[in-house]
């Protein structure tokens, strides 16, 4: 449904997109993941065509961007991350007038959209007077009114309160049986409660591409547990922890001035924590906590997204 | 140009024209241009020292007064679009620049020449005082209405060019003052350079439509300063660096 080849975008000598090419294939709802700044926004942008790229090329459905743009604005749903709607005029005037620029007649889809988005009472409200959830849904049916194949959405949950964010993953994911749909995010657990699919991007490049639960189970095989104790220093806690069998790595973690902290990663079939129990009793340190975490894509997101920065 | 270009520019028109009339900054310009106009009239022409039957002073004034109100009425037409990024959402629906930028004009000038019509009560007064000559306030009237029109696409222009509305309106009362004062200050030019310069000004084209005389010519610079300004404007709105 949409392929993305080679797609540069460069603002004068920094590279804000750099070469990335994924495609996306109908009735999935891909997440685009990443710190911020990380390109995201720029290559939704790029994928509307609001931006033009520095290079690369985007094909929606059958069209290629650059050459029938208004056939490729025809087939998406674009919600930016702000919400830029216009604050001056009241809800019902702002769809039609979207719907108008649409081509779509008779009254039946806004009254079936504003249904749909939950906003029937506040069609004669002005925009600019909306609370920011009541806003994010009237930008949802700006997007959706002419029932598009393409969804794109910058961080639709954003700013939203935890009860309205639930709302809007369902529409999304209620919409996401049919279309498909892009979103864009930086916190995980959207990605995990919304996406069957993830594209990672970090500083404008690809760092993972991949179904949800195909890339929590590639990342299963390995655990990660973390201890605070005390009694020892850190060089002496880590230097017998690394005898302990399995253990592939001892890290430092900082932040706990009470304690001694330390990390390990070690495979996940393997068991270590009766070993740290008896260290710590036959040495008569005072364990306060031990606790194993599998790898969650949290731990995915950091260890791919950190990489530049360390 | 087949149907659909021209009912998405009247879609873009007609919002502009709902927001236009639906926002205190609209009925601010429109007051403030019939009370300059209206003092103009009233107190400084010699209507009343003279008696004479007719508009001239009026036209003569409106250049002036247009180079200031219609940067005003059009100055939020990109700025707000750009400080607010609705200008995103505007573009990725299924329009092209023109539609945008020509909608937007042509708001501008049918909400300018609306501001005309309560002048025509001028034209009662003054037409119950004495016999008027129709000519020339019906060329003036055109004439109004072609710089109006002109005035907006550079007000548009001048709107493109900031996300600030009061750099734009500024940018766009520079250029239509130019546009207007060229006209008065030739006599610092060479005689070679004066009869070229008259030319490029606002006021001497609307001056002899003003005069009751329809010439191509001014028609043609009217339609050329406007074609310039939006194609200026695309040019702009088109590389979003600036946005």
């Amino acid at each position: 449904m949409i392929s993305v080849s080679n797609l540069t975008k460069m603002y004068g000598d920094f590279t804000a997109v750099n070469d990335i090419s994924f495609t996306v294939r109908k009735g999935e709802i891909t997440g685009l993941l990443g710190p911020n700044g990380a390109g995201k926004t720029t290559t939704m942008r790029m994928l509307t065509g609001y931006l033009t790229p520095t290079s690369g090329t985007v094909n929606m459905g059958e069209y290629r961007i650059d050459e029938h743009p208004l056939e490729v604005k025809k087939t998406i749903g674009y919600l930016p991350e702000s919400v830029p709607i216009y604050g001056d005029m009241i809800v019902k005037d702002y769809l039609e007038f979207v719907r108008n620029l649409r081509e779509l007649e008779g009254d039946t889809r806004i009254r079936e959209i504003a249904e749909l988005c939950g906003i029937e009472e506040i069609m004669h409200k002005s925009v600019g007077e909306l609370s920011k959830g009541y806003r994010q849904r009237v930008g949802l049916a700006h997007a959706l009114i002419h029932d598009p194949e393409i969804l794109i959405l910058d961080e639709p949950t954003s700013g939203l309160d935890p009860n309205q964010i639930v709302e809007i993953r369902n529409i999304i994911k209620e919409i996401g049986k049919k279309k498909t749909v892009i979103l864009s995010t930086h916190i995980l657990p959207e990605v995990e409660a919304t996406c069957d699919r993830v594209i990672i991007i970090s500083e404008g490049r690809i760092v993972q591409d991949g179904y949800v639960n195909q890339l929590r189970s590639s990342f299963d095989n390995e655990t990660v547990i973390r201890i605070s104790l005390t009694g020892p220093n850190y060089d002496e806690l880590a230097g017998l922890l690394k005898n302990l069998p399995g253990i592939l790595e001892v890290r430092e973690v900082e932040g706990t001035p009470d304690f001694t902290s330390a990390e390990l990663r070690l495979p996940g079939d393997v068991e270590v924590r009766p070993d740290i129990f008896r260290l710590c009793v036959e040495k008569g340190w005072v364990l306060y906590e031990m606790k194993r975490e599998t790898f969650a894509l949290e731990n995915i997101f950091r260890e791919l997204t950190q990489g530049g920065e360390q | 140009m087949n149907r659909a270009y021209i009912q998405k520019m009247q879609v873009i028109m007609n919002k502009e024209l709902l927001v236009y009339f639906t926002t205190p900054i609209a009925y601010i310009v429109f007051s403030a241009f019939l009370l300059s106009t209206g003092f103009y009239f009233f107190i400084l022409s010699p209507f009343f020292f003279f008696g004479q039957a007719e508009m001239r002073e009026f036209f003569h004034a409106l250049p002036a007064i247009f180079s200031i109100a219609v940067p005003a009425v059009t100055m939020r037409l990109f700025s707000e679009e750009k400080h607010t990024g609705s200008l995103e959402i505007l573009m990725t629906l299924p329009v092209t620049n023109y539609d945008v930028i020509v909608g937007k004009f042509l708001a501008a000038t049918v909400f300018t020449s609306v501001m005309l019509v309560p002048t025509v009560i001028y034209v009662i007064t003054v037409a119950m005082v004495g016999s008027l000559d129709p000519g020339p306030v019906i060329g003036g009237y055109l004439g109004a209405v072609f710089l109006a029109a002109t005035f907006s696409a550079v007000g548009v222009f001048a709107s493109s060019m900031s996300r600030n509305q009061i750099v734009a309106f500024i940018i766009g009362v520079g250029i239509c003052v130019s546009l207007t004062l060229i006209d008065y200050f030739l006599f610092f030019l060479p005689v070679k350079l004066v009869d070229f310069f008259q030319h490029l000004g606002a006021n001497y084209h609307f001056k002899n439509i003003a005069r009751g005389i329809i010439d191509s010519r001014d028609i043609l610079y009217f339609l050329s300063v406007m074609a310039l300004a939006i194609m200026g404007t695309e040019k702009i709105i088109s590389d979003r660096s600036t946005v």
